[in-house]
């Protein structure tokens, strides 16, 4: 009796506890939240996290995920270390010219080198999801970090002012990627931090973001950085400063007559002086090991005299800023046959880029030998024309981004995966050559023979002989032997009307020795699945796809 | 919406009725137990007291009792429709319970009484308005089964189990029906003994049910409708599982039985690759001078080399009876089993637990059960199974050469440039990767739950059900690869070890009441279900494999070392039967659901009816024996989704990156935080379906089975979608987007055809026609879409072969047209211009059969002469496709990285120099009838003594595959062939002792 009277107790009680516990405590419980992560209302009323959060801004183009080297991927639908920013600006800006060939059957990659890509390639679409991608994450920051939300969230005084240098920073990075946008794509859809999440963007034109870049450019280079504005030139290493913002409006005056039809060459040289006279300098000396040339793509190229000269770098390190893109693609991509792993400060080449015939053929034309760019092409056992897409044997190799450091140490990743090499987005050569440019074009506030000086002093510095005048034609070759590689080359090369037509290279258009292609192959096509996502793109595709 | 008000008010119910029942004086009580002639218990059988009105029926196990007896002579009097009605004397003592011996009642129709397990409760078969199939014991796969999933592979209509290869505890894909989801799972709800477990996966062990012993299990049923299922509304649109296990009863006699199985698994076929000889005549024919140079002079068949015969052992000891009124069962287990790649094996311990005792004069009944499990697994290296099919068949296992040294000696491809370091790009020695690598995990799970079922004493028929219940895991692991190993040669080894905890808590209660309304039986239910997912992570340091750290831990936000994702899981149940004569039966259910995975609009609403027409009751039928049953069923119903993965796709968070992706400006590193992708919005995905069924028998029950024709429509898809870019902070993410529809018939058919005295024979065949069909992929059904591609293949990177299209079945393939020349040769590179545009772009690859099969048949039979018994179960798919990866990559190419990699025997037939990876040449229809086990047993009786049994049987299992597909398996989950680990052959000898 008293059993059954102790279980019959027991099993009330426990029937009672079950239910309460239900009827209580548990609705609530469908309120789930993780306990590693956090939301905005906490990252953004801290200084210190706001500038992780803007830390975040420059990562998109150096690594593919929040866990490095992957995982955690920013975008989907592709391979991440493939579709990393970097990685497939500088292909689409490379392989689809006369400089590179990356000869992998990874799917529609072929079109890409032969200029025969439509609007399914998954690398074109990986290069706008990326960029689209870091002007989202941009317009995210700058809505957050709006002067109402610092004030509410309680930032203020020199924090408040430190956090709107940030917003800069994330207007003139976004800036950066509407001029990718502008120059691979055109037109595109376009959203600004006033939008909402959720909302489909609206297409604007070719010439509409063209202006709306340069009008942020001009209103950043108005604001002082006590004000909240752009740091000064140089100020912190990496950091997207005043400089960067003159070098970029350099650029979209240098090509406006392609962007907008209406040539701007004397603001170009307006903001290259600018450039020109923040103190920048030509890296000129020498390690035992390695040019002054070399230097400026080494491992150690952040510390070294290289970092002089660097206007803008996307910054890698060996075990800190790991992934399979970026400069680990740069490095490893041109390495194979019969050059030495360890010569790069790595453990192993990928066999994919090589230099095509025709890049050969500018670096080793009115250079001299010693020509410490043309120095970099490793020629031994490659047969120097590109006869065979797929074979790494055809076209000469040119391993330029090396993780080695000038003393010929190697990097610091132990294992020789990821290298310590910075990517130098924005040079001053570049900017020098633009500013020779722009005045051979007629561009006012600058003069010819500044301009010769600018460039015999880069062609001085690779050790070969001084130009005696200056043409367009010396320009756009001079640009292909000193910026080879570092993605500029299809710009370029459209800029100078030799893209499409008139100027051939290997498999151009599919054949091997080149031909022309249509006209519209000078834009990229916006990719199918945008337009299929948003329906506000219906109507706007490029001609020609 | 919230609805406390429900719990609360069953609370209050519960607790006004808590009242007590006395005992009287001068009466006691009679308990027993019916038993069909399987010896299974038979549930609802009336049973009285003859000339008293006193009685009871027997409950889902066949036990009863009957209080308030008075003491005395009795006799009782147990009839159930379609048995024979027993007579049985007993005597009442004051004051006790008289136990009955079992009673065993002959069936004079068919077993349309069985008792089927449903959710929350059981049902006879005949009541059954949903289609529910309910496979016990003796029809259970035979052999060597170490998951329980196997054991019903097969045997059950519309569903389709695929292994996902020959490991021991490998996982299992299991689609009822077609599957509902495209993103979401496609996986069942499974409930073990009212639990529903977690099987997300753990750590260490690939397939989370093989922690389950097959042993133990009494019963699976399937529920396939939605009016069977709705009932689980949160997780129920892809079918729900619901696994009973054995226990004891009361009134049972001691009862031992020991078993043991030792088995042989060898491999059934190996991957048609080039021998050494072939591989050198190929080179030297096609070759280049540098490749040529690389032959080496070995003869290595490396797929010989890696497998081998494998040996297990499988032993079970039970016992079971009932202590009193506690009927106890307990068991334990051990399994060691080798995989047919050397050092793969996984050891298993097993122990279980069942306690159901009968209190309060059999108003309170409680169900305790408790199982565990502990798994050894070694994993090997499955990365082998690969490398063995390319690797050079001209090089050694192993070389005395120094340059070899450093890599234990075993041959590597090297470094072009002559440093002697590992080629980074080269396949690595089959051999090595096993040998070099100790990958092993210890795996602990264990289930347990309290069920209270208690018959409220003031109130006739109503009752109230509590089930408490927990599922947790513990899962760890290490991985040790020595730094000689020249797949971790530069990184120096690999030392690590990982770590994850799952834990699932449940409380359920609900009340039942039954009584007559007006011309019938009413049954309503309500209750409240609560479970709770937690699911920790660790995270480690990277070690080389000298402990030192290679990549050091990176913290989680909050400076922990570990990441805790939880889900609830809330609902509201009730459900209504009412049953006119054993005629019409209707069945209505409704949950509301919560989940903490969409918020704030956690809930969703799944309602579901059915009505069934049973024609054998009607009068015109009541008599006919050559139809001996007939009902029809129409069901309706609604269920749920929202199993995506992650966990919180509706926040708005920031994660932090790991200490490897930082990003350096000025010279400090920061880890940075990066604003997730999320979608407010996020809710339910819904499948309603349709189901039309008839339940048949015929010559006297011989024949007997169902047809059922069901329709299920899913939309608001869970689906990760493209998104418009700037819509959101990703490229893509988890939206409601997208319908599908799957159409099916299934047909059930078992035939007795030899009843007699020693001979039985009787044969049973399922046979499942779906067709699966995306309605609705995008918010605008745009002309440039082509659909979503999926389907990685091996051969480059992020290249798929598959498209998931509107119109068109998921997974269809996506591929170019082959040409062919006049000798029926595939042309390299050349394609048919399907759209006629004079050239052959991304717009000439067409969508082209899918990696669904269209029809889905099993069968076997059962033969039994005296002590012999045979049996067999086939199993066949019928159109569904396979793209052969392990041929697409069998191109003679002749641009080398510096090592050579074998090819299939497909580079002799198509000659291609160049890799044609998108050409449907390699969509092969994988159509196969597979031979799954035969089993041959004999009864030796009571060889020992009265009352023991001793058994032997001999099984085979995976006797033979009838196919024309070229690989080595036609059965691949998602249809891409890349190299699997081969399925074994597998021989057993079985030895069951009872006692």
């Amino acid at each position: 009796m008293y059993t059954t009277k102790f279980i019959r107790t027991l099993g009330m009680l426990t029937l009672a506890a079950g239910l309460s516990l239900a009827s209580t405590s548990c609705i609530n419980d469908l309120d789930q939240v993780p306990d590693y992560s956090a939301n905005a209302e906490v990252v953004y009323s801290d200084p210190a996290q706001i500038q992780q959060v803007l830390a975040r801004l420059y990562a998109t183009f150096a690594i593919s995920g929040q866990t490095g080297p992957s995982g955690q991927p920013d975008i989907s639908g592709i391979d991440e270390g493939f579709s990393n920013y970097l990685r497939q600006y500088w292909q689409l800006q490379e392989i689809t010219t006369d400089e590179a060939v990356l000869g992998w059957q990874d799917g529609n990659l072929p079109a890409v080198n032969q200029l025969t890509w439509n609007a399914d390639n998954e690398f074109v679409r990986a290069t706008y999801d990326r960029i689209y991608y870091e002007i989202g994450l941009c317009n995210e920051f700058i809505r957050q970090t709006s002067d109402g939300n610092l004030s509410s969230r309680g930032i203020s005084g020199t924090d408040a002012t430190t956090v709107r240098t940030y917003r800069s920073e994330a207007r003139l990075i976004r800036a950066l990627c509407y001029w990718h946008v502008v120059d691979l794509f055109g037109g595109g859809p376009f959203a600004t931090e006033e939008a909402s999440i959720g909302t489909n963007p609206q297409y604007r034109s070719r010439a509409d973001i063209f202006a709306y870049v340069e009008s942020e450019l001009r209103d950043l280079d108005g604001l002082e950085t006590a004000n909240g504005g752009l740091l000064a030139p140089r100020a912190v290493y990496a950091r997207a400063d005043q400089a960067v913002c003159w070098t970029l409006l350099t650029k979209l005056y240098l090509n406006a007559q392609v962007y907008t039809g209406t040539e701007r060459y004397t603001d170009a040289v307006t903001y290259a002086n600018k450039v020109l006279a923040a103190g920048y300098q030509l890296c000129t000396t020498p390690s035992a090991q390695y040019s002054a040339y070399q230097k400026l793509f080494l491992a150690d190229n952040n510390s070294t005299e290289a970092r002089n000269e660097i206007i803008f770098p996307i910054t890698f390190d060996g075990t800190r800023t790991t992934g399979f893109g970026g400069i680990t693609f740069l490095v490893h991509a041109a390495v194979g046959r019969a050059i030495p792993p360890a010569s790069i400060g790595i453990n192993g080449g990928w066999g994919g880029i090589r230099a095509k015939q025709q890049l050969t053929s500018i670096l080793t034309t009115n250079t001299s030998t010693t020509d410490t760019r043309r120095a970099i092409l490793f020629t031994r056992a490659q047969n120097p024309n590109v006869d065979t897409l797929t074979a790494f044997s055809s076209g000469n190799l040119l391993p330029k981004y090396k993780n080695v450091t000038s003393s010929g140490a190697a990097g610091s990743d132990a294992s020789g995966n990821f290298p310590d090499t910075d990517f130098p987005m924005f040079r001053l050569p570049d900017v020098q050559l633009m500013y020779a440019e722009a005045v051979l074009r007629g561009g006012s506030g600058g003069n010819t023979a500044t301009a010769l000086n600018y460039v015999n002093a880069i062609r001085s510095r690779a050790g070969s002989p001084a130009l005696t005048a200056l043409t367009l034609d010396n320009i756009l070759n001079e640009r292909a032997r000193e910026l080879y590689w570092e993605g500029h080359r299809r710009t370029d090369l459209i800029r100078f009307g030799q893209y499409a037509t008139g100027y051939n290279w290997a498999f151009k258009g599919g054949v091997r020795l080149g031909r022309d292609v249509d006209p519209t192959r000078t834009l990229f096509p916006l990719p199918n699945t945008d337009i299929v996502a948003n329906p506000n793109l219906q109507g706007h595709q490029n001609p020609g796809y | 919406m919230k609805h406390p008000y429900l719990a609360k008010l069953l609370f209050l119910l519960l607790f006004v009725c808590a009242g007590f029942t006395g005992a009287f004086a001068q009466t006691g009580s009679v308990s027993g137990r019916v038993l069909d002639e399987q010896k299974q218990g038979l549930p609802g059988v009336t049973v009285v007291v003859e000339g008293a009105s006193l009685g009871n029926s027997t409950n889902a196990d066949g036990t009863y009792s009957i209080q308030n007896v008075p003491a005395g002579p009795h006799t009782l009097i147990i009839s159930f429709v379609g048995y024979n009605t027993q007579r049985q004397s007993i005597t009442v003592t004051a004051g006790q319970n008289t136990a009955v011996p079992p009673v065993t009642i002959g069936e004079n129709t068919t077993l349309l009484n069985e008792a089927v397990v449903i959710g929350y409760g059981t049902q006879r078969r005949q009541d059954l308005t949903g289609a529910v199939e309910q496979i016990s014991e003796k029809q259970f796969v035979k052999g060597q089964v170490t998951s329980p999933e196997q054991l019903v592979q097969g045997k059950v209509a519309g569903v389709q189990i695929t292994t996902a290869g020959g490991a021991p505890g490998a996982s299992s894909q299991i689609l009822i029906r077609g599957g509902s989801s495209l993103s979401a799972s496609n996986a069942p709800l499974i409930v073990i003994d009212g639990v529903p477990v977690d099987n997300t996966g753990i750590a260490g062990a690939s397939n989370a049910l093989s922690l389950i012993n097959p042993n133990d299990i009494e019963s699976i049923t399937v529920l396939k409708d939605a009016s069977s299922t709705a009932i689980y509304g949160v997780r129920a649109s892809n079918g729900v599982i619901l696994v009973t296990t054995k226990k004891g009863v009361v009134g049972e006699a001691l009862h031992v039985t020991a078993s043991t199985q030792q088995s042989i698994a060898t491999v059934a076929k190996y991957a048609d690759v080039l021998s050494a000889d072939e591989f050198r005549g190929l080179v030297n024919t096609y070759g280049t001078t540098g490749q040529k140079t690389l032959l080496g002079s070995a003869n290595t068949d490396w797929q010989r080399e890696i497998y081998r015969a494998a040996y297990s052992a499988d032993n079970n000891v039970s016992v079971s009876g009932a202590a009193g009124m506690i009927p106890y069962r307990a068991s334990v287990g051990y399994l060691t089993q080798q995989g047919i790649l050397k050092k793969n094996d996984l050891n298993r311990f097993t122990g279980s637990l069942s306690l159901s005792p009968v209190l309060l004069n059999g108003n309170l009944r409680v169900n305790l059960n408790v199982k565990g499990s502990w798994i050894d697994n070694n994993f090997s290296n499955q990365g082998a199974v690969g490398a063995a099919v390319s690797f050079d068949p001209t090089q050694p296992v192993r070389s005395d050469e120094a340059r070899y040294a450093p890599y234990g000696g075993y041959y590597e491809s090297l470094d072009l440039s002559g440093s002697g370091n590992p080629n980074t790009l080269a396949i690595r020695n089959p051999l090595a990767l096993i040998n070099l690598r100790r990958d092993r995990s210890t795996v602990k799970r264990s289930i347990g739950n309290l069920t209270l079922d208690y018959k409220l004493p003031f109130v006739p028929g109503l009752s109230a059900n509590v089930n408490v219940g927990y599922d947790v895991q513990r899962g760890r692991g290490t991985l040790y690869v020595p730094a000689t190993a020249a797949d971790s040669y530069f990184r120096g080894g690999i030392n690590n070890n990982y770590s994850q905890d799952l834990n699932n808590y449940l409380l359920e209660a609900y009340g039942k009441y039954e009584r007559t309304v007006g011309p019938g039986k009413l049954e309503f239910l309500a209750g409240y279900s609560y479970q709770k997912f937690q699911n920790r992570s660790y995270v480690f340091n990277d070690y080389r494999e000298d402990r030192s750290i290679y990549i050091p831990v990176s913290l989680s936000y909050t400076g922990e070392d570990t990441y805790l994702n939880t889900n609830v899981l809330l609902g509201f149940y009730s459900r209504l039967n009412y049953n006119i004569a054993d005629k019409y039966l209707f069945t209505g259910t409704f949950r509301a659901d919560g989940t903490s995975r969409f918020n704030p609009d956690h809930f969703g609403y799944f309602p579901s009816g059915a009505f069934a027409w049973r024609l054998k009751g009607e009068e015109f039928l009541k008599n006919s024996s050559a139809i001996s049953d007939l009902k029809l069923r129409l069901g309706y119903g609604k269920t749920g989704q929202q199993d995506i993965g992650g966990y919180y796709p509706f926040l708005a968070n920031l994660t932090l990156s790991t200490l490897t992706a930082q990003y350096q400006l000025g010279d400090t590193f920061y880890r940075t935080l990066r604003s997730d992708q999320y979608n407010p919005n996020i809710t339910w995905e819904t499948t309603t379906t349709y189901n039309v069924g008839l339940d048949y028998g015929f010559l006297g029950g011989r024949l007997y089975g169902s047809v059922d024709v069901y329709k299920r429509d899913t939309k608001n898809l869970l689906n990760f979608v493209n998104i418009a870019n700037l819509s959101g902070l990703s490229n893509a993410g988890n939206f409601n987007v997208g319908s599908l529809t799957n159409k099916g018939v299934e047909l059930i058919s078992n035939y007795d055809v030899v009843q007699g005295d020693k001979l039985n024979i009787t044969i049973n065949a399922n046979a499942t026609y779906n067709r699966n069909r995306i309605t609705k992929l995008t918010n605008s059904d745009s002309p440039e879409d082509i659909g979503q591609l999926t389907g990685g293949i091996a051969g480059g990177t992020g290249n798929t072969i598959q498209v998931n299209s509107i119109d068109y079945p998921t997974q269809s393939f996506y591929v170019y047209q082959q040409a062919y020349n006049a000798d029926g040769q595939p042309l390299e590179g050349i394609y048919v211009d399907r759209n006629g545009d004079g050239t052959i772009t991304s717009a000439d690859r067409y969508r082209y059969k899918s990696a669904r099969p269209n029809w889905i048949l099993g069968g076997g039979a059962n033969a039994s002469y005296d002590n012999f018994n045979l049996a067999f179960t086939l199993r066949a798919n019928l159109g569904n496709y396979v793209y052969n990866n392990v041929r697409s990559q069998s191109f003679y190419d002749t641009s080398t990285n510096g090592f050579l990699v074998n090819r299939n025997s497909e580079v002799l037939d198509s000659r291609f120099t160049s890799a044609q990876y998108f050409s449907d040449y390699y969509v092969e229809n994988a159509s196969f009838l597979r031979m799954q086990n035969v089993t041959l047993g004999y009864n030796f009786g009571d060889l020992i003594k009265k009352g023991t049994t001793l058994n032997f049987s001999f099984a085979m299992q995976n006797v033979f595959v009838i196919t024309n597909y070229k690989g080595i398996d036609p059965e691949v989950i998602g249809g891409i062939d890349n190299a699997i680990y081969p399925r074994p052959r597998t021989f057993t000898a079985g030895l069951t002792l009872g006692l």
